[in-house]
């Protein structure tokens, strides 16, 4: 079996999730390519050494991101390759790109993918699916594209410094031009920086409103910590975008991440899953989050909250 | 400028889901529907870019239930028109739906297509790069706010660490919404009502299902490994335990 691995990378660091990929290739036995697309892709070939070959694309029209000509690039590479399985992170440009290449080359693709497994000629998968309340598992034929879930495999596993032997590929002309980049744009800091803070209180969906917010700002000033948010509490506004912590904010990784109304969805656990100490309150048994906490309590957070910040203040 | 927006019906996952006795999908007799919430922004945006632009916004969904109620609700939000499609044994992939949307969407003669960025009960891959794949337009996920300037629709897309980049993109174009430019809004239950016998107009497609290249998936609830640890008791209980972890920690 051949894979071929997208890596991605953002101003000359590839990211986690790439060495990721790499990994959860390695662990399928056969060979591995990694593709790496930019101006100068060459420069990075020296960190993919968990890699068999490195596969390049050098094109000044991959620069910076484009989904169309990034797209067209995992395309012109699959062609050229012919690999048994594609790899791309479930990310913002395994988004764009993945499924016009399962359409254009006529590939199956299979999403949020936790474990593969070869069997003969298809690959048995696991993905988590409904918010990570279910998993799901598919029998895939191959050749096929999957998108993993950041955090399916071990970043270290796939980390290796060492040259492989490099192929080039080349962008057909005509593939950039109808999206172009107006500006790239620094993370919204917004004066707080929960990459650095050691205490965060996180409000999920179920806090209902800012009216509500009063009980996790009161805990979260007793206990020293930052107040953050899920991505449905920043959608609807009642906390800023720099408080965002999951797939479209922050990742985190404080002392103690207690999350409150929190379901603990695949795009959140993305952005703390290595806290230190997850204490997890939520009114649903079911929430997904109760598999990943240290501590978990069934319970209305507006019950428990206030009682816990009592103690505190008398502590 | 026509603007097609795409709304779906999800599975309300606040609710405990339970499975089939064959295992191949969730029981869907008492599961409550929810318009999928990243559709929910796009239609959102859909009519802010109508309030700021001008623009004509009409709502496609598949044909089901609770479908004409949802598409009512659309009007009441602000779109100009709905349209129903009709679809035999309709499969939930987006993948497979793609030739159907896409036909609506040319019918309807529309310049830009919002769609919500994904559906949770989706495993084959989202709505707006297979729809845009299959229309030969631009596409750009995971955007929030979207903006028309000199003929170009130009996106906010988020990538991890909280980066983004705002990219412009020659229309025609679908764009794979996270978040609008501002909170979905509130519709009296009074106008909804009013809306009540309203026509939802259906619209026949000449295009079948596409095929995904993958059998349905069989369903588990998750292995929770050991999971959490669990605090049982009264609130007074639990607060509690809290108090004490915290306290073992050095953290109270």
């Amino acid at each position: 079996m051949r894979v071929l691995v997208h890596i991605e990378h953002e101003t000359g660091v590839i990211e986690d999730t790439a060495f990721e990929l790499i990994a959860i290739a390695r662990s399928l036995g056969g060979e591995v390519e990694a593709l790496v697309m930019g101006a100068e892709p060459e420069a990075l070939a020296g960190q993919l050494g968990a890699a068999d070959r490195v596969v390049a694309i050098a094109d000044p029209a991959l620069e910076t991101y484009l989904p169309d000509a990034h797209g067209v690039a995992l395309q012109a590479a699959i062609r050229e390759r012919n690999p048994d399985l594609v790899l791309l992170s479930y990310s913002t440009a395994g988004l764009d790109m993945a499924a016009p290449a399962a359409h254009a080359c006529g590939l199956p693709l299979i999403c949020h993918a936790v474990e593969l497994r070869q069997d003969g000629s298809a690959l048995d998968v696991r993905s988590q699916t409904y918010g990570g309340k279910l998993v799901a598992s598919s029998r895939v034929p191959i050749p096929a594209i999957a998108m993993a879930t950041p955090g399916a495999a071990r970043a270290e596993d796939g980390r290796l410094d060492g040259i492989r032997p490099v192929e080039t590929v080349a962008l057909p002309p005509g593939s950039a031009g109808a999206i172009r980049l107006v500006e790239s744009l620094a993370p919204e800091t917004g004066g707080v920086d929960l990459t650095q803070a050691e205490r965060i209180v996180c409000a999920g969906r179920a806090i209902g409103g800012t009216d509500k917010l009063a009980v996790v700002e009161e805990l979260a000033g007793l206990l020293k910590a930052e107040v953050a948010g899920s991505r449905p509490v920043i959608d609807a506004g009642w906390l800023p975008k720099s408080r965002q912590v999951g797939k479209s904010g922050v990742t985190v990784k404080p002392r103690l991440y207690l999350m409150a109304g929190v379901s603990g969805a695949p795009e959140h656990l993305e952005g703390m899953r290595d806290s230190e100490l997850i204490v997890a309150l939520n009114t649903d048994e079911s929430a997904p989050i109760f598999a990943k906490a240290h501590y978990g309590a069934v319970c209305d957070m507006f019950d428990v909250l206030p009682k816990l910040a009592a103690r505190l203040k008398d502590s | 400028m026509k603007i097609a927006v795409t709304l779906r019906l999800t599975p309300d996952l606040t609710e405990e889901l339970e499975l089939t006795e064959d295992g191949r999908d969730i029981d869907r007799e008492w599961i409550g529907l929810v318009l999928n919430e990243f559709d929910d922004q796009a239609l959102e945006q859909a009519v802010l870019l109508k309030e700021a632009a001008g623009a004509e916004v009409t709502a496609l969904a598949i044909d089901g239930e609770g479908v004409e109620r949802l598409l009512r609700t659309a009007l009441a939000r602000g779109a100009d028109a709905v349209r129903r499609i009709p679809a035999d044994d309709a499969p939930s992939s987006a993948r497979a739906l793609t030739p159907l949307y896409a036909a609506a969407v040319r019918e309807i003669g529309a310049d830009l297509v919002l769609a919500g960025v994904l559906a949770t009960d989706d495993l084959h891959g989202e709505l707006a790069p297979f729809l845009a794949a299959e229309l030969g337009w631009r596409q750009a996920s995971a955007v929030s706010d979207v903006r028309i300037e000199d003929g170009d629709v130009v996106v906010r897309q988020e990538y991890s660490g909280g980066r983004a980049a705002q990219l412009a993109l020659t229309l025609p174009a679908v764009v794979g919404l996270q978040t609008a430019s501002q909170p979905p809004r509130y519709v009296a239950g009074s106008k909804l009502r009013d809306l009540l016998k309203v026509e939802v107009p259906e619209m026949a497609v000449d295009a079948a299902p596409a095929a995904t290249g993958i059998e349905p998936a069989t369903l588990a609830l998750p292995d929770r490994g050991a999971g959490a640890e669990m605090i049982e008791g009264s609130a007074d209980q639990i607060a509690e335990r809290l108090h004490a972890i915290l306290v073992e920690r050095d953290m109270a």
